[in-house]
């Protein structure tokens, strides 16, 4: 075929498929995906429905009032006044995405490049209360249609280091830039206990921070004018910290061992914030305490053996024990090289014991439901249509993601290891044939 | 050949002399793998100093061994009614496996023949793999826990260190050994960091619990070397305005490493034609140290000893490199001193050059899913191994971590089917290799274990489900035919570990 000939046919395609976006905005899409055992809040059912409009699930179960599905033309089913496209899923099982709750995705590109890493003020200052990771995330990173593919639409981005770290962000994996991916830019602050040299100076220094945030949000004007005695951190890394006395966000510490746990516990009831701990290779040994403090626990369930003398009592069934007591549990993967693990790291806590539906909400709903996502994690009617359809079971080394939906949109499989996958897939041979000469 | 001392042909010394008769077998340039295996045939060595000494001496000088091997009771044992998967072509489902003498005696479909004496376990339900071998391991060398202390993999002294040898950083009280048998590992290679070019000698060791790491060499396993290239070395020595602090700055490190040893091989060779030379010497000696060299051997040096046996073939090359790039920079090396690398590590980019590596039949022990954690690795895909086994390459899943260690069955599992997903059609067979065979072919002990088969090893795991299903876990771990681990009997082999915890 003629080469302007194929390009002004492109054109014209790009053309109307943008036509037809434009059209989509003004009445939003609505699918409904039928067949396909749902995993929703009450638990697994087969045969379910799940309908989708614009950005959200409108309705999910077995019986959906208002819904006509259609015998004849699968274009035509009717859901409350949308005409939606309905699409047989018998073979798929649906959950919610999975939420990785201690993410560098979108702040580190390559991790020993300090050129394209964002996630540790590493010559700040002790208390960097005020850094918001948020304001780095870069939606256009690499890692993130990657990081897709292992069934996460929404990651918490965190910072690292120092006794306070920062503000961490809460993202879906959407997106073209900031604006259309940061669900929270302040979702959570974090410390790490293991800090400098001395425990029960972090402990000391965290009390420090949140009594001058307790006093400066209290006396704000006379700081203002000088009047009051002299504080731990500037206004900026005050008002941070506010936001965690006044229980807006959680403190979340990075700590595992038991006796560290027993502190935080003493910390967090004296200043009646609220904690959520992370690591807890050893919070089994607490589990009664953190379920009546109502404290949840991060944890990876892979960590256990006595790595560091921080988790010498780490077991593998930890999360197991944790779950038992009445713990909020988050199972997280922590670092991103592995990230296509989460599910698996979830299979992991089942084979040690833990319920199967208690390991899928550790990576759903109670991540969502600590942190505060507005309708992440769950499939119900309202929440926001972040789905992941997989072949099988999600926890499952065989199974894979066939469709992931972020904000009600497909998005791509496609990602850089898939490209370069493809572009090596014959040999010998470069693997750059160069191009056909132009035509004269 | 060599003189061994009697002393070294005593029961309790058998492993050293393996190791010993693996070091001097030279001629082939594949010689190591097919070094006797325990059975003493290097006694009737002629009377010869041996041109690649190393702590044998001790033997020689008719010391005993410091640890003796404990005595083995070899129990008749009788595996029935698991799925054997064998890693040799073949699946029974259901079948049986009978060890005896701490190898294989048998193996077939179906149920297990009534066996006088035998003590019969019922694996009905269960599946039943060869003992999982790692390649690439740091445990012992960074055991746990993580501390100053226990820093012993980098001899990060100078870019080159062959005379370092792993075996002797090895901490075998390591919680992590057992850990990873608990994982169904047998047989690990225990290897010197990535921070030097030459980083030193790795050892192959059996996962038996024991007071020092020499008793844990598994009897006739050969020499291997760890080499590294790329960023490492380079970011190392460049951060302390030394060489090498460029790609290029290291293969001048390295080639220059080799040509020494080439002259070191060409004073020993010529020692040894003297000492095989019938007749007195030729008295036209010019050169005095010439003269003492041929007749002595030439000063020993730990580093190029190492080197050399790269040289003859015996010491087989495990060398880090992620990029294509630099694996093949060091093909070129390994052609330009004539030696055969047996296995890239990490070898992230290795599917960009796997028509070469099958070509060449070396190995890539890779991971199934890490990636971006540096440059050089920005470009790993998971279906890496799936690609080299489709080219006829010989893929290998390494762990590298006290962690992953303890379930590389499921991370050959990620591999297969991220392979199977991408439409690169691989049996499960296969698979199972990249944790079992091919990796005893890069330590050159394929021929006695890695596989079920008649007459190897009784290295095995039963599962209690699927090995490549997540929710599957080792029920039990042979190794030598002997029960090393039994899930629902844990007690701990580390004394770290003992009087842990609250004791109130």
């Amino acid at each position: 075929m003629n080469r302007w000939l194929a390009t002004a046919l492109c054109l014209l395609l790009v053309g109307l498929s943008g036509g037809m976006a434009r059209a989509a905005d003004s009445a939003p899409a609505c699918r409904v995906l039928t067949g396909a055992r749902v995993h929703l809040p009450s638990g697994p059912v087969d045969d379910a429905v799940v309908v989708i409009v614009g950005d959200r699930i409108a309705a999910a179960g077995t019986a959906i009032n208002g819904l006509e599905l259609s015998t004849t033309n699968p274009a035509s089913a009717q859901f409350q006044g949308h005409t939606c496209s309905q699409e047989d899923r018998s073979d798929w099982l649906i959950t919610a995405g999975l939420i990785e709750t201690r993410s560098n995705v979108g702040l580190v590109e390559v991790g020993a490049e300090d050129r394209s890493r964002d996630q540790n003020w590493e010559d700040g200052p002790a208390n960097r209360a005020a850094l918001a990771v948020a304001d780095s995330y870069n939606a256009r990173s690499s890692q993130i249609p990657i990081a897709r593919l292992g069934g996460l639409t929404s990651v918490l981005a965190i910072p690292r280091g120092g006794l306070i770290s920062g503000q961490g962000a809460a993202v879906d994996l959407a997106g073209a830039g900031q604006h259309d991916s940061i669900l929270i830019d302040n979702v959570a602050l974090y410390a790490n206990l293991a800090h400098g040299s001395s425990r029960a100076a972090s402990i000391l220094l965290l009390h420090q921070a949140l009594n001058d945030a307790r006093f400066f949000t209290a006396n704000k004007r006379a700081f203002d004018e000088g009047r009051t005695r002299p504080l731990s951190a500037d206004p900026a890394a005050l008002a941070a910290i506010s936001e965690v006395v006044n229980r807006s966000i959680p403190l979340v510490v990075r700590a595992n061992r038991a006796a560290d746990i027993e502190a935080l516990l003493r910390l967090a009831k004296e200043q009646k914030i609220r904690l959520v701990v992370n690591g807890g290779a050893e919070a089994w040994l607490l589990a009664d305490q953190l379920a009546a403090a109502g404290v949840a626990v991060i944890l990876d369930p892979m960590v256990f053996g006595p790595g560091s003398f921080d988790q010498i009592e780490a077991r593998p069934d930890n999360a197991a024990l944790l779950h038992r007591a009445g713990v909020d549990i988050i199972i997280s993967g922590g670092a991103r090289y592995f990230p296509l693990g989460l599910r698996y790291l979830a299979g992991d806590a089942v084979r040690s014991g833990l319920d199967y539906e208690a390991a899928l909400a550790a990576v759903t709903s109670t991540p969502a439901k600590v942190f505060g996502l507005p309708g992440r994690g769950q499939i119900e009617a309202g929440a926001v249509a972040n789905l992941v359809a997989w072949s099988s079971d999600p926890f499952e080394l065989s199974s894979r993601p066939l469709e992931i939906l972020v904000r009600g949109r497909t998005v791509s499989l496609n990602n850089r290891r898939t490209e370069l996958r493809e572009r090596y897939r014959r040999l010998p041979g470069s693997p750059v044939p160069p191009p056909p000469l132009p035509t004269p | 050949m060599t003189k061994v001392h009697p002393a070294a042909l005593a029961a309790p010394a058998q492993i050293l002399l393996v190791v010993v008769a693996a070091m001097l077998a030279w001629t082939a340039p594949q010689a190591a793998t097919a070094a006797p295996v325990a059975d003493g045939d290097a006694s009737g060595a002629e009377e010869e100093p041996s041109p690649l000494p190393s702590l044998q001496q001790a033997e020689e000088r008719g010391l005993r061994p410091l640890e003796d091997s404990p005595d083995i009771e070899y129990r008749l044992v009788v595996l029935d009614g698991a799925t054997i998967l064998t890693a040799a072509g073949k699946t029974f489902a259901p079948g049986y496996i009978v060890l005896d003498g701490g190898r294989i005696k048998s193996l077939g479909e179906g149920r297990a023949p009534t066996i006088e004496g035998a003590h019969v376990l019922d694996t009905t339900g269960m599946f039943i793999t060869p003992g999982l071998i790692d390649t690439h391991s740091h445990l012992g060398v960074y055991a746990a826990p993580g501390s100053r202390a226990h820093g012993d993999g980098n001899e990060a002294t100078a870019p080159t260190t062959a005379g370092v040898w792993a075996e002797h950083s090895f901490n075998p009280q390591d919680p992590g050994i057992q850990r990873a048998v608990a994982g169904g590992v047998t047989t690990i290679q225990v290897l010197p960091g990535s921070a030097n070019l030459v980083g030193g000698r790795g050892v192959v060791l059996q996962m038996v619990p024991h007071r020092g790491s020499r008793a844990m060499r598994y009897p006739g396993a050969p020499e291997t070397l760890k080499m590294a290239c790329g960023e490492n070395p380079k970011r190392v020595y460049g951060s302390r305005s030394s060489a090498p602090s460029t790609r290029m700055g290291n293969l001048r490190a390295t080639r220059t490493a080799f040509l020494k040893a080439e002259r070191y091989l060409a004073k020993l060779k010529k020692h040894e034609d003297k000492a095989t030379r019938k007749g007195p010497t030729t008295k036209r000696r010019r050169d005095r140290d010439r003269d003492r060299d041929e007749e002595h051997g030439p000063e020993r040096d730990l580093d190029l000893e190492s080197l050399v046996g790269v040289l003859r073939g015996e010491v087989l090359p495990q060398v880090h490199c992620y990029r294509a790039d630099d694996m093949l920079s060091m093909l070129q090396l390994s052609d330009e001193f004539g030696f055969h690398i047996r296995s890239f590590h990490h070898a992230t980019d290795a599917y960009k050059i796997r028509d070469i590596l099958a070509e060449r039949q070396v190995a890539a022990s890779t991971w199934a899913d890490s990636w971006t954690f540096k440059l050089e690795a920005y470009d790993a895909i998971p279906e890496t191994p799936a690609l080299l086994a489709e080219a006829g390459g010989l893929p290998v899943i390494h762990s590298d971590s006290a962690i992953s260690i303890q379930r590389l069955n499921q991370e050959a599992a990620k591999a297969w089917y991220a392979g199977l997903h991408a439409g690169i059609e691989v049996s499960r067979d296969e698979a199972l290799s990249w944790i079992t065979l091919n990796p005893a072919w890069v330590l050159g002990i394929d021929h006695d274990t890695g596989s079920l088969e008649t007459g190897k090893r009784g290295d095995l795991v039963v599962w209690d489900a699927d090995p490549f299903s997540v929710y599957s876990s080792a029920r039990w771990v042979f190794i030598e035919g002997v029960l090393r681990y039994d899930s629902k009997n844990t007690s701990t082999w580390s004394d770290f570990e003992l009087g842990q915890g609250g004791q109130p």
